[in-house]
């Protein structure tokens, strides 16, 4: 768990607020411009609108036009673009308005800016973030609904970030500005305006480590992105029937803290994986691997998914609504595979 | 204008990208170098012609088609050749090969394998160099065969709006691999950045006092700050797509090649210009020509003898 400091104890140095998952996003931006004159920001509709989602709203005025980019609605060149000024000194942000369009984007994303600096021999780097969204149940049909952070996880060369909490999205934003190689942050935009604690003071959370959002002692609930709020959800659902659920968040999933995954499994013995993408060749089907390689003799059932139904995400409330896990579903799992 | 010094320049240039690549293709027939590489002989005059109007702090990406790219913007020849043979010494330790050569200290951006792939890095090189106020300018080289790739207007157009330092160099060399380009291409490509506003220029890219010119004009017009260029360099393509595409009959002829290696060889045409005008003597330029002969094999046998990287450097450099 994060420790934030009590404002009431401590010297005035440290005061907790509550931020929106966006205001958090657009803090780490805002303060990483402000410290380093190379990060840029690209993409359709960041400047005056403050993106789609308005989550940038604000950074024009501070920053100015030069340094806040409006582009024409062109996801591969822009974030080319966004490649080659990496390599050439700046430290852009690239903003892919919905995950989806990442289809767009894969030949800059997998087979430039992830293999540039392995195939240069090292001489080259891409210090690049891109921003992008995941998330259904907006009701925006089968090519804005999609979650897919598996894509950039599975290519070597590019790192892959799915916060779940504010506090999270601003420190793991502000190591992924300053990291030297291409970053993919993933933002659940039906989480923008989730509150939660984020101290005043600066911090950064490094790539790589995941969170013990939850002790418990029974099942271990992996979840990332906004499925942590589910897995949470579901774990207090689970303590009203005397299961005691301890909810792992990865934060990344590459890096992939596979560590804290495996020692939580192999003190719980069971395992849920809930992750928002497809379960098929997915997120959540690397992580039960992991499970099942590192604590298989440890475990007393079978590691289960509990991720998007393989299908394309539908527009009619009631389809899309089955098509994502839900709170009832985590329960219904871990009740099963602790045979109550 | 040039003066005759730069011309004999360009010629050793052209000369020494000739001879790297003959012994590229010999290096494949003896099975001596991994995989295939795509040789840029006949189009030398486009490579050498464009980088001499560059600064060394310039950048260029190149192709697949890349060594005259690379050697015209300054690489070593004993370094190419270790990385094409796979060696530790090579420009990339041996993890790129033929067709990613990327130096920094030439502002060798990268060779690239995908088609049209170093559109939009060339222009985003070129928007950091405006932003950076570094007054560098990119050259983004690709073949006609990017013309039918989406990304290179995407970038030509955000260029042309953010009135970035780059050229794009298209060089025709009349073939998509085994497809001629009148097959894949509709309109006039010169249309294509004139639909955007950027400037463009036709050019023989057999002549390279000719491809000098345009290009010195289109990249001190980029350095002052007038925006991107076009430059269709007209060429041909004298050997196969690749090492091994031997048998071409079923795309083009023998006569055709024949009539442009005897006719529109780019060195051949600068030496005729050079004795023609007795700036050189003949005698001077087979010096020219056995000087470098002798130092591309001490290049390239020092290449053979360099050891390979070792197995463990396999998982360095996935990341930064």
């Amino acid at each position: 768990m994060h420790e934030t400091t009590d404002t009431t104890d401590a010297p005035a140095v440290t005061v907790s607020r509550e931020l929106t998952f966006g205001e958090a996003v657009k803090e780490a931006i805002a303060e990483e411009m402000r410290r380093d004159e190379r990060v840029v920001l690209l993409g359709e509709d960041v400047a005056e609108a403050g993106t789609a989602f308005k989550v940038l709203t604000g950074l024009v005025q501070e920053f100015g036009p030069k340094r806040v980019v409006d582009t024409p609605i062109s996801e591969a060149g822009f974030t080319g673009i966004g490649v080659g000024a990496a390599m050439t000194g700046m430290r852009p942000i690239v903003d892919i308005m919905f995950g989806d369009f990442l289809a767009l984007v894969m030949d800059q994303l997998a087979n430039q800016a992830a293999k540039i600096h392995y195939m240069s021999g090292g001489k080259w780097r891409v210090p690049l973030v891109v921003r992008a969204t995941l998330g259904a149940s907006r009701r925006s049909a089968a090519q804005h609904s999609q979650s897919l952070h598996a894509w950039p996880s599975h290519i070597p060369g590019l790192k892959v970030v799915v916060p779940s909490t504010p506090y999270d999205a601003k420190g793991l934003m502000k190591s992924a500005i300053r990291d030297d190689n291409p970053v993919v942050f993933f933002e659940d935009k039906m989480q923008y305006k989730v509150k939660g604690d984020v101290p005043s003071e600066e911090y950064t959370i490094p790539l790589g480590v995941a969170e013990v959002k939850r002790e418990g002692r029974d099942i271990t609930i992996v979840a990332t992105s906004s499925m942590v709020q589910v897995a949470v959800g579901a774990a207090r659902m689970l303590e009203a029937i005397g299961i005691d659920a301890e909810v792992v968040d990865p934060r990344t999933t590459w890096p992939l803290d596979e560590k804290t995954i495996v020692d939580s499994v192999k003190k719980t013995s069971r395992a849920i994986v809930v992750d928002e993408g497809y379960g098929r060749y997915g997120v959540a089907s690397e992580i039960a691997s992991v499970i099942a390689e590192g604590a298989f003799y440890n475990l007393d059932a079978p590691v289960t998914r509990v991720a998007a139904m393989h299908v394309p995400i539908p527009f009619s409330p009631p389809l899309e609504d089955a098509t994502i896990p839900t709170e009832k579903a985590v329960f219904d799992t871990a009740k099963r595979l602790c045979g109550k | 204008m040039p003066n005759n010094e730069a011309y004999l320049q360009m010629y050793r240039r052209m000369l020494a990208i000739r001879l790297f690549e003959e012994r590229v293709n010999d290096l494949y027939t003896r099975a001596l170098m991994p995989g295939l590489a795509h040789l840029y002989i006949g189009e030398e005059a486009v490579a050498v012609g464009v980088c001499e109007a560059l600064r060394k702090d310039d950048y260029i990406t190149s192709t697949h088609r890349g060594h005259g790219h690379c050697l015209a913007k300054g690489a070593s020849p004993d370094l190419m050749f270790a990385e094409l043979l796979g060696k530790k010494a090579g420009y990339c330790k041996g993890k790129g090969g033929s067709m990613h050569i990327a130096d920094p200290e030439t502002g060798n951006l990268g060779a690239n394998a995908i088609v049209g792939g170093s559109a939009a890095l060339a222009t985003g090189a070129a928007y950091s160099s405006k932003y950076l106020n570094q007054g560098r300018v990119v050259v983004c080289f690709f073949g006609e065969g990017a013309l039918g790739q989406g990304v290179l207007y995407e970038s030509m157009n955000l260029a042309q709006l953010w009135k970035l330092p780059v050229v794009y160099v298209c060089e025709n060399n009349l073939y998509n691999e085994y497809t001629h380009f009148t097959e894949t291409t509709a309109g006039e490509i010169v249309a294509r950045p004139a639909a955007f506003g950027i400037q463009s220029a036709t050019v023989d890219g057999q002549n390279v006092r000719a491809v000098y010119d345009v290009g010195s004009k289109l990249v001190d017009r980029a350095r002052k700050g007038e925006g991107p260029a076009f430059v269709l360099a007209n060429t041909y393509r004298f050997r196969g797509h690749h090492v091994g595409d031997i048998s071409r009959d079923y795309y083009r002829t023998k006569q055709e090649e024949q009539r442009w290696m005897e006719e529109r060889d780019p060195i051949k045409i600068l030496g005729a210009y050079l004795t023609g005008d007795h700036i050189v003597e003949q005698a001077e330029l087979d010096r020219v020509q056995d000087g470098l002969a002798a130092e591309m094999d001490r290049a390239m046998q020092w290449a053979i003898d360099a050891p390979y990287p070792a197995v463990e450097e396999v998982g360095e450099d996935v990341y930064a």
